[in-house]
């Protein structure tokens, strides 16, 4: 079944089973390989997108979803809080062995985007479904409070 | 995607020294002055490269790309290894690159094991004088190769940021424009390296050359790696532990379209699709029968009575000091504990995964790989060709922690089965979340057994102690480093105490099991640490001594890094024996690290609010990266000591599935970390492993000083019942 939808600003059209989780027609049909695999099941964020401008685990999204919806991965981000989140990871060495890195960008944008100067608290509860094994996450909050600062001016 | 294609290239004439003009891509002029950050390298490879050695590269665009023959899984080794070559070549940072080695063990075996393998925390400690030398070597060469081209005395050479300078003469080169004429030099024997007080890089927090590309999705893992006509397969693996495969029924799954094939395998039923979903949809399909004659029934309660009158025995001697039965006959007070650890898994966030692409007589594999040399054998073996026509490219990992490590290759021989049964083409092998929690491998199953005694005035006299738990290195390649039948990963950490006890007696009582077992991130010091340190917090505080005072009274001389960590620990966290604080100190892997958590209780259940960490490792050749693995330990350790065991039920099957059952250490539960590095000029020592081992001990004290309760049973919060 033919699906047409937006991914980073361009229209894609792919033939695929309308039950395959966007994840992986983002990744096997289109080789957006940023948006990673971690649990299938909406558990741990290594796969999240943004649909529509919130955050979307693509693993539990079947593609027949998205039709003619925009969908932005991590290959996409372009706004200024995305340029200050990637920045910021960068700033303090954030990531250890990365694997999950992508998700927690595409939330950390996604909740300055909504939020230009997140509490503590509201950093918990918006990174609260990216799982990070190498416990990278007093710097994921280090480094969201630091990208607000920087949007601040 | 042809990602690697000229790495094969580019690194087939460099086992020989001196190389080597490759083809010259049209690209790679473009990639040169890419900004002022070190970063991952690019496979382009240009003529006129100086390789002086296995480990460097000097491209004419000025870039030096380090080649890192261990895996990089988060624990900062293409920084960590990158930055010793840059400081010995006087290198700008910003110049440096980083990339995997190929598998060679002739060239790139870790030094600690004699074979290409990562583990143990060994990396640095292992890599710390081979790369000094490679980077030296190669900055000799180039300034031999200025020396003839300014035609003035090397010794009147001077080599900064990468330039190569005779000021005399005022003449300067880049290392980039000496490439071509360094490959004429002939490589010193020996070459010099630096008086550690010239140091420039080492010891400073030099950015991470993997960072940009971690934090923007451009960095590469295996499951990255896409080939033409690539299959993507999954295997229907056994339901129980030592059970194997009776029969299957694939009629169902060939019906689904993009299931291309399915084929029995040792492990199981390969399902084959033309994509993921496909692979999925088709393994679910399949109805097998197992046969179970072999397999584990017990259930995790039943291993665990049983485990435990094991230890009530003495188990094989390993610590016999002294006479610690007489002892405790004779002790005023005694104390006893039995101790509780479960299976854990390692769950790395990108699961298991391979490529294998068989050519007409050479196979190519990406994968995460991190024991190169006896992955390596497997594949070659299994695909049923020599290995030098097997091509391993080691692929970043998203993370390991352990499990990529397995004495057995059990991944690399099932990816290699389930390419073979394909044929010809490239298969991708994919374990889902579900495989990799059900797939073993545990943390092993562990139950201590302690008797302490005291005299009248609260000494301890007495430390009686027996470990059952199943050996990790028995049955494996490693069981070589096994002696007398004892397995020292079973009770590392508990061998010897850091504290004067006259009567020390340990025993190991080897448990069976077809559970598979492995090291999980500090392998023996994840159930020894806790043991050692909850009973020692537990005496001191029974002969009414102080938990850090009392300690360091029984440091001697043979513990003066122990006691510096602990002191510095002391100082950072304020202590006073404030209740809700907790403190514990282990030596592993060579590095001393001491933590103090402080711990509330949150309607039952311990909330880790702070932890101070102080470690000494040795030359502290990247401190960033040393905190960020004592961050990472800690966190690592503490999620797993709160809420994590991997369960067996009635009949032997693995109770949890995926992590909606075994429960993640999420942001809000990581506590507030402060890391304090301890000077040193020692050579390095580990830093991936020694930051988990007295975190769990360190909340259990807390937890006890704040509520009165020992926790004698791990995880601290009773896990959801399946």
């Amino acid at each position: 079944m033919a699906i047409t939808f937006t991914v980073n600003g361009e229209e894609r059209r792919v033939d695929v089973d309308p039950d395959t989780p966007l994840l992986w027609v983002l990744r096997d049909e289109l080789r957006l390989t940023g948006t990673k695999f971690g649990c299938g099941i909406a558990q741990c964020g290594a796969c999240t997108v943004h649909l529509d401008g919130t955050t979307r685990r693509s693993c539990v999204t079947p593609v027949s979803m998205v039709e003619g919806a925009e969908v932005t991965t991590i290959e996409g981000l372009q706004s200024p809080e995305a340029r200050a989140v990637q920045d910021a990871w960068v700033g303090i060495d954030v990531p250890q062995c990365g694997y999950c890195h992508s998700g927690q960008v595409m939330s950390a944008t996604a909740l300055l985007e909504g939020n230009p100067s997140p509490s503590d608290q509201d950093i918990d509860e918006a990174m609260a479904g990216n799982i990070c094994r190498c416990a990278t996450y007093h710097r994921i909050r280090q480094a969201i409070h630091t990208a607000a600062k920087t949007l601040e001016g | 995607m042809t990602i690697h294609s000229n790495r094969r290239a580019f690194l087939k004439g460099t086992g020989a020294g001196l190389v080597i003009g490759v083809m010259l891509p049209a690209m790679a002029k473009a990639q040169q002055k890419s900004g002022a950050m070190a970063a991952l390298a690019t496979d382009e490879i240009v003529e006129g490269t100086f390789a002086p050695n296995a480990f460097v590269r000097v491209a004419p665009d000025d870039t030096v790309t380090v080649l890192i023959k261990h895996v990089e899984f988060g624990q900062g080794t293409y920084t960590g290894l990158s930055t010793l070559v840059a400081e010995e070549m006087d290198a700008d940072w910003g110049q440096m690159r980083a990339t995997s080695a190929p598998a060679d063990v002739t060239l790139y075996a870790n030094t600690a094991f004699g074979i290409q393998g990562t583990g143990g925390s060994t990396a640095m400690p292992n890599s710390y004088m081979q790369m000094r030398k490679a980077g030296a070597a190669a900055r000799a060469m180039l300034v031999s190769a200025a020396a003839d081209r300014f035609d003035v005395p090397a010794q009147e050479i001077t080599v900064s940021n990468g330039v190569v300078s005779h000021e005399a003469s005022g003449q300067s080169a880049r290392f980039g424009e000496l490439a071509e004429a360094a490959s004429q030099i002939e490589p010193p024997v020996d070459p010099q390296v630096k008086d550690a007080k010239d140091f420039a890089l080492v010891g400073t927090d030099v950015p991470k050359v993997d960072s940009r590309a971690k934090s923007d999705g451009t960095a590469q893992f295996t499951l990255d790696v896409y080939r033409d006509d690539m299959l993507t397969a999954m295997v229907v693996h056994p339901p129980k532990f030592g059970a194997t495969l009776a029969s299957h029924d694939a009629t169902d799954a060939l019906k689904i379209p993009g299931v291309v094939k399915v084929e029995a395998v040792s492990q199981g039923v390969a399902v084959y699709g033309e994509n993921t979903f496909a692979a999925l949809k088709g393994r679910a399909a399949i109805k097998a029968e197992w046969d179970e004659s072999g397999a584990e029934t017990r259930s995790t309660e039943q291993m665990m009575a049983d485990w435990a009158e094991a230890a009530e025995g003495d188990g094989k001697e390993v610590t016999n000091k002294g006479d610690a039965k007489a002892a405790l006959a004779e002790a005023a007070t005694t104390h006893e504990v039995t101790l509780e650890f479960p299976f854990l898994a390692h769950t790395p966030m990108e699961p298991l995964d391979a490529v294998v692409e068989i050519r007409d007589d050479e196979a190519e594999i990406w994968m995460g790989c991190q024991m190169q040399t006896m992955d390596h054998g497997a594949f070659a073996k299994v695909l049923g060709m020599p290995q030098d026509k097997v091509t391993l490219n080691t692929m970043l990992a998203g993370g390991s922690f352990g499990r990529r490590a397995t004495g057995d290759s059990h991944f690399a021989v099932e990816a290699a089965e389930v390419a073979k049964a394909r044929g010809k083409g490239a298969t991708k092998l994919l374990w889902t979340r579900e495989d990799d929690i059900r797939g073993g491998y545990y943390r092993p199953l562990t139950v201590h057994k302690m008797k302490g005694g005291l005299d009248a005035d609260g000494a301890i006299t007495a430390w009686d102690h027996t470990i059952a738990t199943q050996s990790i290195m028995a049955g494996t390649p490693f069981e070589m480093m096994m002696k007398d039948g004892l397995d020292p990963t079973a009770y590392e950490g508990a061998q010897e105490l850091p504290y004067a006890v006259p009567n020390h007696r340990l025993g190991w009582a080897q448990m069976e099991s077809p559970v598979s077992v492995l090291w999980w991130r500090s392998v023996g010091h994840t159930h020894t640490a806790y043991a050692v340190e909850t009973f020692i917090d537990e005496l001191l505080a029974k002969g009414g001594k102080d938990a850090v005072e009392g300690r360091l009274a029984l440091m001697g001389e043979e513990q003066a890094r122990e006691a510096a960590v602990l002191k510095r620990v002391a100082d950072m966290a304020g202590w006073s024996g404030q209740k809700g604080f907790g403190l514990a100190v282990a030596k592993s892997f060579n590095s001393y690290v001491a933590e103090i958590a402080e711990v509330e209780d949150r309607d039952g259940e311990p909330h880790i609010v702070n932890v101070w960490c102080a470690v000494d490792c040795g030359v502290a050749v990247n401190p960033n990266v040393i905190r960020a693995q004592m961050e990472g330990g800690i966190g690592y350790g503490a999620g797993a000591a709160l809420y994590d065991a991997i369960t067996l039920g009635e009949g032997g099957s693995v109770q949890q599935a995926n992590w909606d059952s075994y429960r993640m250490l999420r942001i809000g539960e990581m506590p507030n970390i402060e890391v304090s590095i301890i000077e040193s000029e020692a050579d390095p020592t580990g830093v991936g492993e020694p930051g988990t081992p007295p975190i769990a001990p360190a909340v259990a004290n807390a937890w006890r000083t704040l509520t009165g309760e020992r926790m004698a049973t791990l995880p601290m919060v009773p896990i959801a019942q399946v």
